[in-house]
């Protein structure tokens, strides 16, 4: 059994059910993420583990109990919230210290444990401010020592880094990490952030509706995505529809226009299956290590920076295509017409059936 | 032009409370003829009287803040926390003394709870002061339960609780060590609105026959001249006193400064 084993949990508010049949083994130590769109359900989610919901059915074990009779109290959980939720009455010291003194722990104790908390969070000096005279990337990080303090069992994150601008948010982020790989705390860690689940996790629960999509390391998540939901809300995606020509060698065509996938195709020859592409597995030129190269033109041209995202028309559908900045290579006029190169490999053969056929931006 | 017909009004305003109010310490200081002097005040001071009473009603008014404290705070919180839908309701309850005159409250007391009743609490003098105290925090109520709802209103009351319930917290200690120090400012105004009511309150004190200080008032009025304007006057002293701890409560509160 593993260290937080949540089965079969299911939640209903009256004849809604925001939680369905949600299971999942959380390792020792493990960094999990909770990832999907609003209102699928992860803070209901979370706040079960936490005690703050009653599960409408299953079980929830931490360390080989079952805990879902135990009140928010008695469960050695540290919880940090979107919205900081430190004491405003106590300084950061006593803030950090609270979970502490109400733990009974001896004075003495205490202030070492405060003291190496501050520490840990890069916060040493700023024990006797009050919580309204930091920053909110300092109050967060105060609110981080506080729910470590008492070494809890689990560490919950609910959204901790949503109301943080986007430099701290970054910032916070590679802290947050390092802090529980440091502790060894196992750990849940909800968003709607794709990069933030992707960046810091262990594994990634992608939720829809209520339910776990899909559960994998973010390497497994962005490159191989299960279902049309997980690789429409992971990252960019070109998807299109494409007729089977051979369904064992894994020939469609698109338009008239052939391409070759390379596997299997779960389809017969003559039926549509979805196929969808990463912009950045779309190489601008002539590649003559891939398999499939194709006339395009340029649409929309968008200089981000590190990247340049490109829209061309492909086969009369448009593709989003990434490519990485270049100072010898500048990015190709509006209403150039280019070639494009594709390794097969690349393709991602969508299992669900298809709708729509247009790229999601 | 604006500006000069606000002075105006200022002034008319202020002529119309501070005149009486003039006139009246005028007169409290005229007991000597033909000089002002204290005499009124030491008058009333050194009265066994006036210290018997005023000790009873300060005495009273601990009791009664503490009682509305312990009602109130939790009450509110709890509310606000797990009813939201009731508030309105509360409210409206809160708002019931403001619209029953105390005389049929008191009669319903001493209906309930004569020696005759199934509760006999007029029985004693204890008894009697528990009842009235009841009494006054009802009067009380109203300002108490919208200063501390008021207070909570400031404060994430939901987060802050789940907060300390993840850190280990009961109830108990939650109420006790995040609710109320978050609220203190708003409980301590209440506390002085309560405290200058049951100093002053007249009716329940004289129908339940205890030695208050607003019976006392009344008796010193209806048989001195000198000494009951004295009296007023320190009255209002002390309610003032209390107007003014509430804005030094509010603004000395060192942590509240962020959420204004
Ligand atoms: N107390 C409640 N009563 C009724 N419905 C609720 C309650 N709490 C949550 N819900 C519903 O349950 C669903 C899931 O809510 P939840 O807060 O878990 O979503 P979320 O994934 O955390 O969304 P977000 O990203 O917006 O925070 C929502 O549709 C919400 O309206
Ligand atoms: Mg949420």
């Amino acid at each position: 059994m593993a260290f937080l084993e949540l089965r079969n949990l299911e939640k209903s508010y009256g004849a809604t059910r925001v939680v369905k049949d949600f299971t999942i083994g959380v390792e020792e130590g493990e960094f999990i993420s909770l990832l999907g769109p609003s209102g699928c359900g992860k803070t209901t989610v979370l706040r079960m583990v936490g005690g703050f919901e009653t599960p409408s059915q299953g079980a929830i074990f931490i360390d080989g109990k079952d805990v879902v009779a135990l009140r928010a109290n008695q469960r050695a959980i540290g919880m940090v919230f979107q919205a900081y939720a430190l004491f405003p009455n106590l300084t950061v010291a006593e803030n950090v210290a609270f979970g502490l003194k109400v733990g009974g722990v001896g004075r003495a104790e205490r202030g070492a444990r405060v003291a190496e908390m501050l520490a840990l969070i890069g916060l040493r000096d700023l024990g006797d401010r009050y919580p309204f005279q930091l920053s909110g990337g300092q109050q967060q990080r105060v609110a981080l020592a506080r729910a470590l303090a008492p070494r809890p069992k689990v560490l919950l994150l609910d959204e901790p880094l949503s109301a943080l601008d986007a430099k701290i948010r970054v910032s916070l982020r590679t802290e947050i990490r390092a802090i529980q790989k440091r502790l060894g705390i196992t750990t849940i860690f909800v968003t709607h952030d794709q990069e933030e689940a992707l960046s810091m996790s262990d594994r990634v629960v992608v939720m829809n509706g209520g339910r776990a999509d899909q559960i994998g390391t973010p390497f497994e998540i962005y490159n191989a995505p299960t279902s049309r939901f997980v690789a429409g809300f992971v990252g960019t995606l070109n998807t299109f529809d494409a007729v089977v020509t051979d369904q064992a060698a894994g020939g469609v065509t698109l338009d008239d226009v052939p391409l070759v996938i390379g596997r299997r195709l779960p389809v017969a020859a003559g039926q549509t299956v979805g196929i969808a592409l990463r912009p950045e597995a779309v190489q601008l030129g002539r590649d003559p290590s891939r398999e499939v190269v194709l006339p395009a033109k340029i649409v929309e041209v968008h200089f981000m920076g590190a990247v340049v995202r490109i829209a061309a028309e492909v086969a009369g559908r448009k593709f989003t295509i990434d490519t990485f900045n270049r100072v010898d290579m500048p990015p190709p006029a509006v209403g150039k017409s280019v070639e494009i190169s594709i390794a097969a490999r690349d393709f991602l053969i969508l299992s669900d059936p298809v709708e729509g056929g247009q790229p999601r931006l | 032009m604006n500006r000069f017909m606000a002075w105006i009004a200022f002034l008319f305003g202020a002529t119309y409370f501070a005149l009486p109010l003039l006139g009246m310490a005028e007169f409290s200081l005229s007991m000597r003829r033909g000089v002002y002097s204290l005499d009124a005040y030491r008058a009333v001071l050194a009265d066994p009287q006036f210290q018997a009473t005023f000790a009873f009603s300060v005495v009273m008014a601990l009791f009664t803040i503490a009682f509305g404290i312990l009602l109130v705070v939790p009450t509110a919180f709890w509310v606000r926390l797990k009813l939201p839908g009731l508030r309105p309701l509360v409210e409206f309850l809160t708002l019931l003394p403001l619209v029953i005159p105390a005389i049929v409250v008191v009669f319903g007391y001493l209906r309930l709870y004569n020696t005759s009743s199934w509760l006999p609490m007029t029985g004693t003098a204890m008894g009697t002061n528990i009842l009235l105290m009841f009494g006054y925090a009802m009067l009380a109520l109203p300002y108490m339960y919208r200063a501390v709802d008021t207070g909570l209103r400031a404060i994430d009351v939901a987060t802050l609780t789940e907060a300390a319930q993840s850190l280990g917290a009961g109830w108990g200690t939650i109420l006790a060590q995040v609710i109320l120090p978050n609220v203190l400012p708003a409980v301590l105004s209440g506390a002085f609105l309560t405290f200058a009511i049951v100093i002053g309150e007249f009716t329940m004190a004289a129908l339940l026959d205890r030695p208050a200080f607003g019976p006392y008032m009344q008796i010193l009025g209806a048989n001195k001249a000198y000494e009951p304007a004295a009296l007023a006057v320190i009255a209002f002293a002390i309610t003032w006193a209390c107007m003014a701890l509430i804005q030094l409560v509010t603004r000395f509160s060192k942590h509240a400064r962020a959420q204004r």
